[in-house]
């Protein structure tokens, strides 16, 4: 009898009901298909037609649109730029947060209220804490240009314009996107350094392997795995954000700031060219399958292994 | 004094050192909130003053004007009321997909996770232009209901993964006994699973509402009235007036509007790490 009772309660446990599993999905699958599903392939189809705003007509114009955008020379500066500030502000993020997390993994005394501090910029919401590097980055405010005066690297009446200039605007934006992003990746990096056995980088130590040494051949080459997932997020979220450069220079001075995230909001929304908007915004979607592949192999090789 | 300890002496100077510089990096912009929020105009906007120091006493006027003279409160009002909202939604429907994708459906379900988790990689800034199409023919546009149903797009597929990894931390003997008990495996999931699954939940609560408060592309794009805005849209384009920046008034509503959700998220962040890092952490 017991036994008979045992045996019922295994096949109850491995039982899945696959029918009940549909229904309890069902609500969130078809939400995402009609939200996310939908709306992408709507905006593949705006791309191939003459869609505005106010108007109902839609005619389908193949494509007309990619053809006139490839010559914009707006279109070419937001592609570049795009590529830019990801890549820069990856490398600057990539080496800051290694090291900022190397000087987090050990506890000390304050270490709860360092961390909180250091967050601060990942966890406020992004377009307030841009709203804030506005202020400092003001034309004539600037706490910076207020302290570069005050050293006498400037005069006062040849102050740099933060904003105003393209290339000065463009390490600007660069910051507030390195500012952003530093605290994310440092989380992550401490993630993965704590899954790294203490014994093997002391071990390296111990057999006299320097500092740098331990780090290029042992610590780095270990976080690889994290780096990697750090990268990929990282570069979603500076590629697909147009917040920080709406809020910072609105794309200026002359589209020198101007990313495709931007453009397409320029062009689509306040220009009212929804087809023009939409086939813009489709050139994010190489980026994000190419960052969806990785992420799919990064998480295969940990299901293998 | 040896070389030992010297070295010693050097890599603690080092680490302090590290630490500083990034702290004041990162926390300064909230820190020239404070100030800001705390200074008279006068001081504020005098090019001779040493910015860092109160030249004229500190005031409340800047935050007596957000509170008086802008529709400040109102945007908290309907941030906090979308958030509520969403918050619902995406409990809802991502707690008993969750569970599906776990425990019901076997090495399929896990799979359809990780797409579900994919589409979270598709960004609003893809989206917005088809979904402004979407809320209009709704007949949503420059209502908060626009939003309400828009952001779930990013809650859900986010919030599905989390509690993914939660559920498959539960032991299944838990709804063996409820089963073996008389209840049905719908019961089981209803009166054992979600009571023991709050802190997973809690979770979810903090990260929708977060991401409410920080979304800002579609609050943007979808909303145009003054009075209907969310805080994340509100303060940076409402509170200037033509070009004119009332930057006391202006930190001291972002300062306001961020603490409370940074320190909030700070709680539960390890979590959403946890999610973010997908299978690269054992």
């Amino acid at each position: 009898m017991a036994i008979a009772r045992t045996s019922r309660i295994k096949s109850a446990g491995a039982a899945q009901s696959p029918l009940l599993g549909a229904a309890m999905f069902a609500p969130a699958v078809l939400y995402i298909l009609a939200l996310i599903g939908a709306p992408f392939l709507l905006a593949i189809f705006y791309a191939f037609s003459d869609a505005r705003i106010g108007s109902t007509e839609l005619h389908f114009v193949g494509f007309e649109n990619f053809r006139s955008i490839l010559h914009s020379p707006s279109f070419r500066q937001a592609v570049q730029n795009s590529i830019v500030f990801t890549v820069c502000a990856q490398a600057i993020v990539i080496v800051c947060s290694l090291t900022l997390s190397t000087a987090l993994e050990q506890p000390f005394r304050g270490r709860g209220l360092v961390r909180f501090l250091i967050l601060l910029p990942w966890v406020a919401p992004v377009s307030l804490g841009t709203i804030g590097w506005k202020w400092i980055l003001d034309s004539i405010y600037s706490v910076i240009t207020w302290v570069l005066v005050y050293f006498h690297f400037f005069t006062p009446f040849n102050t740099p314009m933060w904003l105003g200039e393209p290339h000065l605007a463009m390490a600007s934006v660069i910051c507030v996107h390195c500012w952003r992003l530093i605290p994310f990746s440092t989380v992550v990096m401490l993630a993965g350094r704590s899954a790294i056995p203490r014994e093997i980088p002391e071990a390296a130590a111990i057999d006299g392997a320097g500092f740098w040494r331990t780090l290029f051949r042992i610590r780095i080459p270990m976080m690889l795995p994290i780096i990697n997932v750090a990268v990929l997020f990282g570069t979603i979220f500076t590629f697909t954000d147009m917040t920080v450069v709406y809020i910072l220079t609105a794309g200026g001075p002359f589209d020198s700031t101007q990313t495709l995230p931007s453009l397409a909001f320029a062009t689509g929304v306040q220009g009212s060219d929804l087809a023009a908007g939409a086939a813009i915004s489709l050139f994010l979607v190489p980026v994000l399958i190419l960052v969806a592949y990785f992420m799919l192999r990064v998480a295969h090789r940990a299901e293998v292994t | 004094m040896n070389r030992g300890l010297l070295r010693k002496i050097g890599a603690r100077v080092a680490h302090v050192l590290v630490l500083f510089v990034f702290v004041v990096l990162l926390a300064f912009p909230f820190y020239w909130m404070v100030v800001a929020t705390f200074k008279q105009n006068l001081d504020l906007y005098k090019m001779d003053n040493n910015p860092f120091l109160f030249n004229l006493p500190p005031t409340l006027d800047n935050l007596r004007l957000l509170f008086n003279e802008t529709r400040f409160v109102l945007w908290l009002w309907n941030t906090a009321l979308v958030g509520v909202i969403v918050v619902g939604i995406t409990l809802l429907l991502a707690v008993p997909a969750a569970y599906a994708l776990t425990r019901l459906t076997g090495k399929w379900g896990e799979r359809l996770g990780i797409v579900i988790f994919l589409t979270y990689l598709v960004p609003p800034t893809l989206l917005f232009i088809p979904l402004s199409r979407v809320v209009a023919i709704l007949g949503l546009q420059d209502t908060l209901w626009a939003l309400v149903v828009v952001y779930p797009t990013f809650t859900i597929p986010f919030s599905i993964w989390l509690l993914m990894a939660f559920f498959k931390s539960i032991p299944k003997e838990l709804e063996d006994a409820a089963m073996v008990d008389g209840l049905s495996r719908f019961q089981a999931f209803v009166k054992m699973v979600i009571p023991i699954s709050i802190s997973g939940i809690l979770t979810v609560v903090i990260f929708t509402f977060t991401l409410v408060i920080q979304e800002f592309v579609y609050a943007l794009t979808f909303i145009s009235p003054e009075s209907k805005q969310m805080v994340g849209v509100g303060i940076p384009i409402f509170l200037v007036r033509g070009d004119v920046y009332f930057w006391g008034s202006l930190m001291a509503a972002c300062l306001i509007a961020s603490l409370p959700i940074a320190f909030l998220y700070n709680l539960f962040l390890d979590r959403f790490i946890a999610g973010f890092t997908v299978g690269a952490v054992k």
